[in-house]
Formats: structure tokens, C-alpha cells, sequence
């Protein structure tokens, strides 16, 4: 009997076996892969446990998200709260337990939750467990600057829209603002509410980053790109002369200017961007053809995400669109290049990206990339990592970015942007203005930068739902702004 | 010098009380808000229990294995820690629970100790009783249903599962009766089979009629194993096997419960929200812990209102999530390790003993012990599909921890007249 006991011996010991190393396969092989499912009820509230690291603005101590420590049952739990509300909501997102997550604590929840894998915080927390003390994630700082960032949201009052300015040397984002915007604190407990925000627009989206990820079209400022090709291409200069007879013939149809009472006659390439001149820009675009327009949409960011610490789903791509789908025309034949010279076919733009490329022509041609974080800290204050600047591409010559802010400094001085002026600062920009198919209802945009030579803000306003032009709603919300970041704290 | 075998348990037991201590400390030092420091007379109290039950030792079978009784000790004080973690009342009653189960063992290991092999000579009387057991929970007015299985007994507020003690009344049959007929039985001739087929055929209808797969799986289990080593004839295995899938077709086809479990068992993914919310999230719980464990006292078992439980039946079916959520890979390894040495210490006393029926038994009980810790444990980590039964000395349950008193005091008899000095 002992050899059929010692066989049946090793089948039972082989079962728990199995049951070791099934356990091995559940904790060490598919645990990663769980935490991430969306079901996973333990991963929700553990979170709790965490004390999650804070996310201040730019600087360094006004707290965009903060916690709330609360013993339930023993336990010490950590509620999330937002001192700010709305100020910062699209960029800050949020962080609970019925939604998941939004925003830079989607993002950089990792870091929040000091369960990176950088060395300093994996010591860290492996320390704080060993000693059973709770975690503490890292503190995210931001680059947002709260005091423009109230101006815009200030200036924007019942407008749907966005602010985006950039500092054109670094690429750090200043001011990131939406109207509408939403409280966070709302999100855990009293949702509806948010579902219930009212504003100026059709679709007001209070959840939506308007500016990384809703859809614009540019108008006139998209001209800014339409004039980089052109220098760019060698066969114009600021001096090209052509006669505008307020209209350009595509496809044997007209195409008109904004006004077509008033011809403009003979007139250089400058004047074109300093009125906004359609006819002039169609031409380049039928000349050109649009190969090298999209060749110069890319060199400023187009057609692939722009570079943020959001997450990749809260942002959007740049570029023609057709169907609602992102597309490449390869020849004329695929798209209107006349009118997308000027901004106005199926072109779809975020204001983040326009604020790019005022950026770029600002910085003497070169595109510096986008962030929104400025850097880590430890829970005892040190920093575990700084974002460092980083180039994204060369736009333009440093002549030809020269010679095309003086033109955008024409448009502000005694163009269509004037209402952008600010007394003492050479302020250049371009306006926009797009019909949206809604009678009477425009969408309009103002790209800027200054003081032009020795730059220290870009910026793009775009607005849904406008009676008004670009130069008369957009510009006046991106000169407040403006005055407030180059006024200094 | 070289230590006897009770001095060698007696050392053992210290190790493990104080194992238990550190873990009653730990569960205080994470949960100080809600548990108070008497919580850490639960060690003092379950050394001293588990002293008692030496000391019978000691007096009624002093040659028996030295590990059985302290690797028993560690798991119950590994659950009763985990219970007290996850519900200090239901500790309290547990611990009563372990009073009980001692005194039962003390009581089994006293009436037994000259020597119980005259067990065998009832063994017909021991199965009706263990069929009586069975069928106790589906007569009306005494049985009940929980959790959609008629397992239970109930006598006012006071409940028992009779399943638990009519296992270890079958393993007594069975060992008695392949004894006396396991020559004629490897012959293969099919009337020899008779009352064996009739046994097992009773106990599987009683079994799908409570609805309690995991137990029919078990019975089933033990009923082969002992049957293979009584025959040595492995072809009775397989056609036991094949007898068996034939059964469990059978059931799925019938039994919507059973449908439910195999579908949830082969993808519980789609029903993450239904009826494989269970399973789904015990899985969770599992993979939280990760490699080292969040410790005892400081895993995450509730929503964030503190109270509602994400898991339901934590503390009995899934105590296995639990422990090693809290405890890690690292911990449940070594505490599956535990059982991996008790049931080798069974099968060696198995091996050791030198007549026919004590082989027997010991193999029924020890074989028994694996397949239940493999059929909760493998149900849990998805290994196979979930039925709940308990996990041996570790879940919270009275019925059980008192049949696993009697079973070790069954296997330390066995042990101890296998290891006594002849004169």
C-alpha cells in the first residue's frame, strides 16, 4: 500500500503546489495588468489610503489640489479637495472614486501617488511602508499663473472659449483657461451639477479642455502659417505686390473678402496679413498648392498631438479634417488650397496649437515645447525631477520670423487687431474670424505675442458663438491677459 | 541530547505563539483607533488553549508526530488573526469556537487512546450515520439554506453543518470497510462494489440535492484516492474520473447555479458587475497584494465609508484573499507551505503505520485536508471553478474548525501508535 500512498502523496502536494504557483501568477505576473482595470474596487479605494501628493500653482503656493484627511473606521482616508474650484479645473482634472480621473491627476497620478519608478520616491515609500507609515505621493508644481488666470477667465465672462499663453522662449504654459469651466469638488458627490452648467454655446461641455482639445477653425490667423510657407518657399517676400479685386476665382467660382465693397487694388503681401486680406492669400494658396502649407502646419505642430503633461485622450490633433476624421490632402484635387490659405475649409485647430504657432514666430522661427509641469516634489520638499525645455522644430528663418511679426505688429498698430494695443509694449497678432454655418454666429480667434524683439507671452483666444470679429471680441480678451502676465505678480 | 517528540512540540508551540502574538500587535498597531489593547489577550488565551491541548497530547499519545499540532496551531492563529482583522466579533465567537474544537479534540484523543481501531468494527454504523449527517440539512423544519446551498442545521440562533463531521464519519468507512474487502475489490469483480457504489451514490444524490458542488467534489475526491490506495489499481481511478465527468455533465446540464459558476469560471471578465462580481474583485484583492503584502491590519477590504464590504463572505469562502492581500505572495506562500507539511506529516504517518485501516484513515483525512484547501484555494485563484467550502483551521466557521479538531486528533492516534516503541 505505501507506494500507491507516497503516489497519492505527490498528487496532493502537486495540487497545493499549483495553488503556489497560481498565487505567484495573480500577485506578481497579472497584478500590474489589474490595477488598471477600470472594475477594480479595491485599486479605487485604496487610492483613499494615499496620501496623494498636492498640485500647486505656478508659484509654488497657491494649491490647486489639496487633502482632506477623515478616519472612517480606523482608518485615515484621504478626500481630495480643490481650493480653486474652476480657476485650473481642465488642467488640474480630478481625482475620486465613482469618476476615476481627469487632468494632470489622471496623468501624473504615478507621481501623486509616489508609485513612479524614480529612485529617490521608490527609497521613499518603500521606507514609509516598511515603518507602516502611510505613503505620501509627490507634489506636482505647475507653470499656471494664477493671477492671468483669473484675468481670463474674467475676460471671458459668458464667452465659450479658451485662453492659452505661452512663454515663447520656454514653451511654459501661463495661462490655460475655458469658459465654461466646472467646480471639482462637485465631481465625487453632486455630479449633476456639473451636468447642468449653462453657458453661451450650443454644446457647453463644461468637462471639455477646450483648449487642448476642442475643435476651432481658425479663420485669418491660420494666414500666420499660410505666410510662413510663403516666406519660406523663397518665391514671396513682405514686398510681393498683387491686385486684389475682392475676390479670388477658384474652380471658376469666387471667393470672397470679408468685406467685397472694397477692393483693396495693389497691394503687398505685408498689407494682405495688416487687413486680412483673403483674395491675396488665396492666390498664394492656389500658387503654393497645398503640399507645402501642410509641409509648414507640420514644422509648427500639426497633424500629431501637441506635447502636454495631460493626458493624450483630454487632447487633440490639428489639422484638415474630413468626416470628422483627421486628413493628409495629397494633391489640389483633395482639398481647396485657396481656401485653406486663409482658414477656412475643414480645418480644425485647438488654441493650444495656434498658441503655438505664435509662439514659434515669436521665438525667431523656433517652436519650444508645451508643458504645464514644472516640476516634482518629494513630500519633504526636494525636487525629484524639472521639466526641461526642449525644442520641438524650426519653423521659420530668423528673418523670415522677423520680417513676419513686424507685419503682425501691423495688424495691432493700425490693422484689424488694434483693439489689442497696450500703451508702451509692441504688441503683434493676427485676427480670425470663421462663419459657422449658424447665420449670424461666428467663431473667432486672436493669436499674439509680445513685446515683440524680446518676447514674453504668446497667446490664442478663440470664442464659439460670436456676433462680433475677431478684432473686436478675441482681441480685447488677449490684451488683458497679456497686461497681467507682463505686468508681473 | 536529543529532545522527544512532545518537547519538540512543546518548543514549536512556543514558536508559534509567538507568531500569533506579533500578529494580534500588528493588527493593534495598524487598527489602534478601533481595537483595544485587550485584543492581545487573544494571544495569551490562544497559547494557553493550545498548552491544553499539549498537554492531552502529551498524556494520551506522547510518541504521535511533533508538527502536526503546532502547524494546526499557526493556521488557526493565522485565521483567527485575519477574522479579528476583518471583524473583531466574529473573532470572539470563533475563539469560542477554538474552545470548543480543543475540548473536542482532547475528548476524541481521551476516548481513543487505547486504541482506535475498534472504530472499525462499527464501520457500518459509522456510514449510515454518516449518510444521516448528510440528510440531516434537507429535512424540513431543521435545514436551511444559506447562500444558496442546504448545508445547514439550525436550532434557533445556533447553526451547524453536518457535512463537515459526516466527511470524516465517511473516511472512517470507507477505511474500515476497503480494509476488510480491499483483496477482493482489486479482483474487479462488480458485486464487491456494491455497497461502496451504493454509499457514494447516496451521498452524491444528497449532495446535488443540497446543491453543494464543492463538497461532492470533495467526497468524490477522497472516495478515489482511498479506493486507489486500498486497490493499488489506478484503472478504478480512471473509471472513477470518467463516472465522475459523466456526473458533473450531468449537473451542469441541470443545475442553472452550476452553469453560472463554469461561465463566470472560464471568463468572469464580462460579469465583473453580476454574479462575477465576487470572484472579480477577490482577484483584485489578490493582486493588490502584491509581492509583499500591505500588512496585516492595513489591507483594504471596505469601501471608503469604512463599513460595507467589498467582498462579501471575506471571512469564510475568500479568507484566502484576504491573507494574501495583507500577507503577500510572500506570506500565503509560506502559509500554503504550512499545509504542503502537514499533509506530507500525514502521509508519512500514513506510511508508517503498520496495519491496514490506520494507513487508510490517515491517507482519507490527509488526503481530504489537501483536496479541501486545494478546492477553496484553486476555486479562489480561478484555478478552478469557485464552490465554497472552507479552508481548513483558517475560515471562520464553528463546524468546520471542530471537524478539523477531530480530524488531527484522528491523525495524531494514528501517528502515535505507528511511532510507539514496541515492548
Amino acid at each position: 500500500m505505501n507506494s500507491a500512498i507516497s503516489r497519492l502523496a505527490v498528487f496532493a502536494l502537486a495540487l497545493i503546489g499549483a495553488l503556489i504557483l497560481a498565487t505567484t501568477y495573480w500577485q506578481a505576473w497579472a497584478a500590474p495588468g489589474l490595477a488598471d482595470r477600470r472594475e477594480n474596487a479595491i485599486q479605487r479605494v485604496a487610492q483613499f489610503t494615499i496620501e496623494r501628493g498636492k498640485i500647486y500653482a505656478g508659484d509654488g503656493k497657491t494649491l490647486f489640489a489639496t487633502n482632506r484627511a477623515r478616519k472612517v473606521n480606523g482608518q485615515t482616508l484621504y478626500f481630495r479637495r480643490y481650493p480653486t474650484g474652476g480657476l485650473a479645473a481642465h488642467v488640474v482634472g480630478y481625482s475620486t472614486q465613482v469618476r476615476s480621473r481627469a487632468g494632470l491627476e489622471q496623468s501624473m497620478n504615478d507621481f501623486l501617488t509616489g508609485s513612479n519608478a524614480n529612485l529617490t520616491t521608490v527609497v521613499d515609500t518603500g521606507v514609509d511602508k516598511l515603518l507602516g507609515r502611510h505613503v505620501v505621493g509627490n507634489d506636482v508644481v505647475t507653470t499656471l499663473d494664477v493671477r492671468a488666470q483669473q484675468v481670463a477667465l474674467r475676460a471671458l465672462g459668458d464667452n465659450c472659449g479658451s485662453v492659452v499663453a505661452i512663454e515663447p522662449t520656454t514653451g511654459r504654459v501661463i495661462v490655460m483657461a475655458n469658459h465654461p469651466t466646472y467646480d471639482p469638488n462637485l465631481v465625487e458627490g453632486r455630479y449633476n451639477e456639473i451636468g447642468r452648467i449653462r453657458a453661451n454655446c450650443p454644446v457647453p461641455a463644461p468637462l471639455l479642455n477646450r483648449a487642448t482639445a476642442g475643435s476651432f477653425v481658425p479663420g485669418s490667423t491660420f494666414k500666420v502659417v499660410t505666410a510662413s510657407a510663403a516666406l519660406e518657399s523663397g518665391r514671396y517676400t513682405m514686398e510681393t505686390r498683387k491686385t486684389d479685386p475682392g475676390y479670388c476665382i477658384e474652380y471658376g467660382k469666387h471667393v470672397n473678402n470679408y468685406d467685397t465693397t472694397r477692393p483693396f487694388g495693389s497691394i503687398t503681401l505685408f498689407q494682405a496679413i495688416q487687413y486680412s486680406v483673403n483674395s491675396f492669400f488665396c492666390e498664394i494658396g492656389k500658387e503654393l498648392g497645398p503640399g507645402p502649407i501642410i509641409q509648414e502646419m507640420k514644422d509648427y505642430g500639426f497633424y500629431s498631438l501637441p506635447p502636454l503633461e495631460t493626458p493624450a485622450d483630454e487632447r487633440r490633433i490639428s489639422g484638415l479634417y474630413h468626416n470628422g476624421r483627421l486628413f493628409e490632402p495629397q494633391s489640389a484635387a483633395d482639398v481647396d488650397p485657396g481656401r485653406l490659405a486663409f482658414g477656412q475649409t475643414e480645418l480644425q485647430v485647438t488654441p493650444q496649437q495656434m498658441a503655438m504657432v505664435a509662439a514659434a514666430v515669436a521665438n525667431r522661427g523656433v517652436l519650444m515645447e508645451p508643458y504645464v509641469v514644472d516640476r516634482i516634489l518629494s513630500p519633504k520638499g526636494k525636487v525629484v525631477t524639472r521639466t526641461r525645455q526642449h525644442v520641438l522644430g524650426r519653423t521659420l528663418s530668423p528673418h523670415n520670423a522677423q520680417v513676419l511679426s513686424l507685419a503682425m505688429e501691423a495688424v495691432v498698430r493700425a490693422g484689424t487687431g488694434v483693439a489689442a494695443q497696450i500703451p508702451g509694449v509692441r504688441v503683434a497678432g493676427k485676427t480670425g474670424t470663421a462663419e459657422t454655418g449658424r447665420a449670424g454666429r461666428n467663431q473667432t480667434a486672436f493669436i499674439a505675442f509680445a513685446p515683440v524683439g524680446a518676447p514674453k507671452v504668446a497667446i490664442a483666444v478663440m470664442l464659439e458663438n460670436q456676433t462680433g470679429v475677431g478684432g473686436t471680441t478675441a482681441a480685447p480678451i488677449a490684451k488683458q491677459v497679456m497686461q497681467a502676465i507682463l505686468q508681473g505678480p | 541530547m536529543r529532545l522527544s517528540a512532545r518537547n519538540r512540540e512543546l518548543l514549536n508551540l512556543i514558536v508559534v505563539g509567538m507568531i500569533t502574538g506579533l500578529g494580534f500587535a500588528s493588527v493593534y498597531i495598524a487598527r489602534s483607533e478601533i481595537v483595544s489593547p485587550e485584543s492581545l489577550t487573544y494571544a495569551a488565551f490562544f497559547v494557553a488553549l493550545y498548552l491544553v491541548a499539549h498537554v492531552v497530547t502529551r498524556i494520551t499519545a506522547p510518541y504521535a508526530d511533533p508538527y502536526l499540532l503546532p502547524m494546526a496551531g499557526l493556521l488557526t492563529a493565522i485565521g483567527l488573526t485575519e477574522i479579528y482583522r476583518l471583524n473583531p466579533d466574529d473573532a470572539f465567537r470563533q475563539g469560542l469556537w477554538l474552545v470548543i474544537g480543543v475540548a473536542l479534540f482532547s475528548v476524541t484523543l481521551v476516548i481513543l487512546r487505547h486504541d482506535y481501531r475498534r472504530l472499525e468494527s462499527y464501520k457500518y454504523v459509522i456510514g449510515i450515520g454518516a449518510i444521516a449527517l448528510l440528510v440531516l440539512p434537507a429535512l424540513p423544519g431543521i435545514g436551511r439554506t444559506i447562500n444558496g446551498a442546504r448545508l445547514w442545521v439550525g436550532f434557533g440562533p445556533f447553526q451547524f453543518q453536518p457535512g463537515e463531521f459526516s466527511k470524516i464519519l465517511l473516511i472512517l468507512f470507507l477505511a474500515g470497510y476497503l480494509r476488510e474487502k480491499r483483496e477482493v475489490l482489486a479482483q474487479g469483480r462488480l458485486k464487491d462494489f456494491g455497497p461502496l457504489l451504493l454509499i457514494w451514490g447516496g451521498a452524491m444524490a444528497v449532495l446535488v440535492q443540497t446543491n453543494d458542488l464543492g463538497s461532492g467534489l470533495l467526497y468524490f475526491g477522497i472516495f478515489l484516492a482511498m479506493l486507489y490506495v486500498a486497490t493499488s489499481r489506478f484503472v478504478f481511478v480512471a473509471g472513477g474520473m470518467a463516472l465522475f465527468l459523466a456526473g458533473a455533465a450531468f449537473v451542469y446540464q441541470v443545475i442553472p447555479r452550476v452553469q453560472d459558476r463554469v461561465t463566470i469560471w472560464l471568463d468572469p471578465w464580462p460579469y465583473a458587475q453580476t454574479e462575477g462580481y465576487q470572484l472579480v474583485q477577490s482577484l483584485f484583492a489578490i493582486a493588490f497584494g502584491g509581492f509583499g503584502g500591505t500588512g496585516l491590519g492595513k489591507g483594504t477590504f471596505t469601501f471608503s465609508n469604512g463599513t460595507d464590504p467589498i467582498i462579501p463572505y471575506l471571512n469564510t469562502d475568500f479568507i484566502y484573499a484576504a491573507l494574501a492581500q495583507e500577507l503577500g505572495l510572500v506570506g500565503v506562500a509560506a502559509v500554503l507551505l504550512v499545509y504542503m507539511l502537514f499533509v506530507a506529516r500525514g502521509f508519512r504517518a500514513a506510511m508508517l503505520a503498520d496495519d491496514g485501516f490506520s494507513k487508510l484513515l490517515a491517507t482519507g483525512l490527509t488526503f481530504a485536508f489537501a483536496l479541501q484547501t486545494f478546492i477553496i484555494v484553486g476555486g479562489v485563484l480561478r484555478l478552478i471553478p469557485l464552490t465554497g467550502i472552507t479552508l481548513p483551521f483558517v475560515s471562520y466557521g464553528g463546524s468546520s474548525l471542530l471537524a478539523n479538531f477531530v480530524l488531527l486528533a484522528l491523525l495524531l492516534l494514528v501517528s502515535n501508535r505507528a511511532l510507539a516503541p514496541r515492548g
